[in-house]
């Protein structure tokens, strides 16, 4: 088991050094770098932004400054933002936590709706709460993130004004009533990005269960007697979960995409934010810096789907 | 004195896109305590179908249970809720499954697999059952059963798995097992050693047993009477030297004479008699006789008028106008 995990580690090298590269190219090809706009400003002498890109290497050929960038990331230097002027592992610990949070709680909050109301849809088919059910799953991952996001804001906020819209990392407050805080305003955004998830994830569910549900051996199990509830959680859940796991493992890139833009709606400090701003402002580091950890979760995610995989079905061994 | 389980009438329907289909259309059958009883006849005749209605184990919706009762000590099962029939099933009337390699859920230990129903119905400790499994284990003759008890389905070959199977259903000790083609799915060789295991469980444990299968030698060899089934309906039963002695109606004829005959291949050079046609979809199935457009013998009163169960012989009862005095008609 251990060996697995590790042998799976040490896979997961070539495939983050492929990624970056990817990464780095396509960076490097798009236009602007973090001293463009030195170019254009008229205090700045055009020998002196020169000098500046020669000393940080701008104007290399990409494999020189790929190596540069994987030389300094090997001894643990993520490079320096020149927009915030700190180190860009400082601006990502800083905002990670925030990002886990948010994507986590939504992640639980769907998994929470989904198994439940797709195990019980799947046990009672074409009943009327698998219709509803059916259905407001249909509507739930029809509408996007920035839609109920903002449909949130407008009701919840602006015209019940029960919560807040902007997320803040500096809440006013110790104790009980800071972490009411955090919790009330993680309200929204964990409900839009959970419930976005929750849709696709009951649908998945349930079909999971009702492809089970009536193979040979939950007959076998039914003739037993050892009634339904225990049929359902034990023979059927427990076959049902295998694709479940394999699905949720395969949308985690879909959910940090996800989380991207309900950061950017509600305005939370996270990584996807990050993202964002850096983008906007040529501030390559941060970008490569950020995409890099979104791939290492994605990477990370799939370990952990395969390990639960191997745990859930003894069919699989992990060697 | 009474029989151990009566089936009076039993029609089991299933609504389909077509229509409604009569998959078992007033079916009557009885097993006494101790018996075997071998149902026969071939692939979609209702026979399962027959046998899944017992326990209620069919899919409901879309099935039903349209009329009927099945009698099983004294009590009618038709009326009993899912919840009640669990008292019942694996307790006193135990299941064994046509697929071996799919009736174990995969990702449960045979033992767990074993022990679940020992929990459910008796009084034994997590530890008692894990002893009772091994013992279950090492009646149906598995090899090292303190260690194979923690073994999954998939580290089996198909006949061990029948076995774990059979041990399953023996474990509360019923008093009726039902086999629905317990051998079908497995070689030649094997299918005769889990025939002879479950011959040797019965006389183990007195149980009476309800075997359903399409082949006339595993019913020649185990069973004491045989009920024909054809399209949902019984068309025959006697006991089983009767059966193969005198069988009386067309379809059981053909049933006997498409058994194939080493003897008589190699000597005579006998073409292997087969039915022609095949069964019909049981959706607003025609009047009269449902065989008759396959059978040889078809007479015009046949696609008039269903003919009824009546006795030939003692014990021996058949479903056909051949020979029917009342009708003037020759065999």
């Amino acid at each position: 088991m251990s060996q697995y995990v590790l042998r799976r580690l040490l896979i997961a090298i070539p495939s983050l050094l492929g990624i970056s590269l990817v990464l780095f190219v396509v960076l490097a090809l798009a236009p602007g770098d973090p001293f463009s706009e030195l170019a254009t400003n008229p205090n700045v002498p055009p020998e002196v932004a020169l000098a500046l890109r020669a000393k940080f290497g701008l104007d290399d050929p990409i494999y020189l400054r790929y190596l540069h960038w994987l030389n300094a990331m090997l001894h643990g230097d993520w490079g320096f933002s020149f927009v915030s002027r700190m180190n860009v592992d400082t601006l990502i610990l800083q905002r990670l936590p925030t990002t886990l949070y948010v994507i986590g709680s939504a992640q639980i909050l769907a998994l929470l709706i989904a198994i439940p109301v797709g195990v019980y849809a799947a046990t009672k088919p074409y009943s009327l709460f698998d219709q509803v059910a059916n259905t407001l799953a249909f509507v739930g991952f029809s509408l996007p993130t920035f839609f109920t996001g903002i449909l949130f804001i407008l009701i919840f906020s602006v015209t019940l004004d029960w919560l807040p819209f902007v997320y803040t990392t500096d809440i006013k407050g110790t104790g009980i009533h800071w972490l009411a805080e955090t919790i009330r305003q993680a309200i929204m955004p964990v409900a839009v990005l959970g419930l976005f998830q929750a849709a696709s994830m009951t649908r998945f569910v349930r079909s999971a269960m009702l492809d089970v549900i009536r193979l040979d051996y939950v007959t076998t199990a039914r003739a037993k007697g050892i009634g339904q509830r225990r049929v359902i959680i034990k023979h059927v859940m427990r076959n049902a979960m295998i694709p479940v796991v394999t699905l949720i493992a395969l949308q985690i890139p879909a959910v940090f995409g996800g989380a991207i833009v309900t950061e950017q709606i509600f305005r939370i400090p996270g990584i996807g934010s990050l993202l964002i701003s850096s983008i906007l402002s040529n501030d390559t580091p941060v970008v490569m810096a950020v995409t890099f950890v979104f791939a290492c979760l994605v990477v990370l995610f799939n370990l952990i789907a395969d390990v639960l995989y191997g745990w859930l079905d003894p069919r699989i061994s992990l060697r | 004195m009474a029989p151990l389980l009566e089936i009076k009438g039993l029609k089991t329907h299933f609504s389909t896109d077509d229509g409604i289909l009569q998959a078992v259309d007033g079916v009557d059958i009885s097993i006494n305590r101790g018996e075997t009883l071998c149902v026969v006849g071939e692939s979609g005749c209702g026979k399962t179908v027959t046998a899944m209605s017992i326990l209620k184990l069919i899919a409901m919706p879309p099935g039903r249970i349209a009329a009927g009762e099945i009698i099983f000590e004294g009590r009618d099962l038709v009326p009993l809720t899912s919840s009640q029939l669990d008292e019942i099933r694996a307790k006193e009337i135990g299941f064994i499954f046509q697929e071996p390699m799919t009736s174990l859920n995969p990702v449960l230990t045979i033992g767990e697999q074993i022990a679940e129903s020992l929990r459910r119905h008796e009084n034994v400790t997590r530890k008692q059952a894990l002893e009772r499994t091994i013992e279950m284990l090492k009646l149906v003759q598995i090899p090292n059963a303190e260690g194979r008890v923690h073994n999954y389905p998939h580290q089996f070959s198909g006949g061990m798995r029948q076995r774990v199977i059979i041990a399953m259903a023996l474990a509360c000790k019923p008093k009726l097992i039902i086999a629905d083609e317990p051998t079908t799915a497995l070689d030649v060789t094997i299918q005769a050693q889990i025939l002879d295991l479950l011959q040797d469980m019965k006389e183990r444990f007195g149980m009476a047993v309800m075997l359903i299968t399409h082949a006339m030698g595993v019913v020649a060899e185990t069973a004491q009477r045989v009920v024909v089934m054809y399209a949902g309906k019984v068309v025959e039963e006697a006991p089983v030297d009767d059966l193969f002695g005198n069988p009386g109606h067309p379809y059981t004829q053909g049933l006997i004479r498409s058994i194939p005959r080493i003897d008589l291949a190699s000597e005579h050079k006998v073409r292997l008699e087969a039915i022609g046609g095949s069964v019909p979809i049981l959706i607003n199935p025609p009047v009269g006789c449902r065989f008759a457009p396959r059978c040889r013998h078809a007479m015009s009163v046949c696609t008039e008028r269903e003919p009824l169960l009546r006795e030939i012989a003692p014990g021996h009862r058949m479903a056909c106008h051949l020979g029917d005095t009342q009708l003037g008609g020759a065999a």
